[in-house]
């Protein structure tokens, strides 16, 4: 009794508590500084999309829409018909980041591992109409993170 | 300064007006500054006691962010809702910035370093102080939508209580400081226990008052963990909820200012103001408004560790706390004091 007096009138809990944070206040950070460090991502991390073409140049995907068919949001949007070549390929190839909900259905359903998912988080835009991605986006993507996505594509082979 | 202005052409009324506005643009507009670092200090600091990093972007150790912000607040629109009392609902911020402004009037920096030397500048603190809550009072009634409406009513029922028991602590200081006025108050800290330290805080019979004081402070500010009146868990933003760009800027420009009057007051009440916290005559070489502003910073950072610390009361201890506690205690404490003070006057002690 007569301790819990004194200790409510010496403030005791809040010198502990205060304590407490003031050691604290000099213990290093247990935050990144973000846009300048990131933290180390699974080489299954499901982030922006892109298309990717071979080491020729020539365009992996060859229009079977199952990446269309799968997606559980329908954000894709394929069209397609026989190239001068008389190979098949996609003529629209859209895809819409805000129905997306980056399950990796599409790049587990590819035969041909064009569509796939990359380490790119941070892809944030100010308008609405460009996270709708085209082709020539989708390609562009693909061709800027390249060697990232092959390297995630290798690392993860074996589990597949 | 006053002097010279009204030797000059001026002459002596036309001199004294302008040396008093440049005075006051002295304290204004440097307290301006002051309440935009301090705003960046208590959210680097709030910050790194939760293991963060704070804001780290604009500027170097992200010290422009206040002035991001303030700039971004600036460039938006003033939202006044259809329903609000236009002319209350504008004025109220204005209120409480101009009344945060007001009590730094009395505050002494150094020695002769006070705009208005009143003889009464403990009661005009009290006063202005008191007033501060009308500005909150009437965002919260003129915003006529509930929460505000709620968070004003806290507000009103929360200052009026703790201002009570800082009344009763202050009257102590005044019995042993022998004076209202501040630039006195702070002189009779000068070497106050056996001529070692300047503080009544270090008194052991007045050191209870000054913890007394301290949170009462922060309940008057609002501060966590007592601010009840913007508690974003029940109330969105209390008052401010309504408001936006320079009318909310106002706020919190004035809820900082006062915030920093209030590590002001504890600084000059209990803590020896301007005086070196140690009667040491090397210290004395310091200019005292550098040793007043190292106390407002300690102050400060009292204020936000305690922020970072403790959760928000609940109202009804919140109540418990300045009805029962601090008032009981406090004016135990006037008697414990008066009486003190009547004996080592008739010369019974020592």
């Amino acid at each position: 009794m007569i301790a819990h007096w004194i200790k409510s009138f010496t403030l005791w809990e809040f010198v502990k508590a205060h304590w407490l944070t003031l050691k604290y206040f000099f213990k290093p950070k247990a935050t990144i500084n973000y846009p300048y460090e990131k933290n180390p991502i699974s080489p299954r991390f499901r982030g922006e999309h892109a298309l990717r073409r071979y080491p020729n140049g020539e365009e992996r995907c060859i229009a079977c829409k199952l990446c269309e068919a799968i997606c559980p949001a329908l954000a894709i949007t394929i069209e397609a018909e026989p190239r001068a070549d008389g190979s098949r390929r996609t003529t629209r190839y859209d895809i819409d980041m805000t129905k997306c909900i980056y399950c990796g259905l599409c790049q587990e359903a590819c035969p041909v591992d064009a569509i796939v998912e990359g380490p790119n988080m941070d892809f944030a835009t100010e308008t609405r109409e460009e996270l709708i991605y085209d082709k020539a986006k989708l390609l562009e993507n693909g061709d800027r993170w390249e060697r990232a996505l092959a390297a995630n594509l290798a690392a993860d082979a074996p589990y597949r | 300064m006053t002097a010279w202005f009204q030797s000059g052409f001026l002459g002596a009324s036309v001199g004294w007006l302008v040396a008093t506005l440049i005075l006051i643009l002295m304290i204004a507009l440097p307290l301006m500054l002051a309440v935009a670092m301090i705003i960046y200090a208590d959210r680097k600091i709030w910050a790194a006691m939760a293991l963060r990093r704070g804001p780290n972007v604009v500027g170097p150790f992200g010290l422009l962010q206040s002035f991001a912000d303030g700039l971004k607040v600036f460039l938006k629109e003033t939202i006044i809702p259809s329903s609000a009392n236009r002319g209350l609902f504008l004025i109220a911020p204005i209120i409480t910035f101009t009344v945060a402004l007001l009590a730094w009037a009395v505050i002494p920096f150094g020695e002769n370093m006070v705009l208005a030397d009143i003889n009464v500048g403990l009661l005009y603190l009290l006063a202005v102080s008191s007033l501060g809550v009308y500005g909150i009072i009437i965002a919260g009634w003129a915003s006529n939508s509930k929460y505000p409406f709620y968070s004003a009513l806290r507000a009103a029922a929360q200052m009026v209580s703790y201002e009570v028991s800082i009344g009763f602590v202050l009257i102590p200081v005044v019995l042993w400081a022998g004076s209202f006025n501040l630039s006195a108050i702070v002189e009779a800290q000068r070497g106050h226990i056996f001529g070692l330290f300047n503080g009544f805080g270090l008194n052991p019979l007045l050191f209870p008052l000054a913890m007394i004081f301290l949170i009462s402070s922060m309940a008057e500010t609002a501060r966590a963990p007592f601010d009840l009146t913007e508690a974003e868990s029940e109330l969105v933003a209390g008052y401010q909820t309504e408001y936006s760009s320079m009318s909310f800027a106002l706020f919190w420009l004035g809820e900082y200012g006062n915030v920093l009057l209030m590590c002001g007051m504890n600084a000059v009440l209990f803590w020896g103001g301007w005086l070196p916290p140690i009667d040491w005559w090397p210290l004395y070489y310091i200019p005292g408004i550098f040793w007043f502003f190292l106390k407002i910073l300690f102050f400060f950072f009292v204020f936000s560790w305690v922020k970072a610390t403790v959760p928000r009361y609940r109202y009804d201890q919140l109540m418990r706390l300045g009805w029962k506690i601090f008032l009981p205690i406090s004016l135990i404490w006037v008697f414990l004091v008066s009486g003190y003070l009547m004996l080592a006057r008739e010369g019974m002690l020592l």
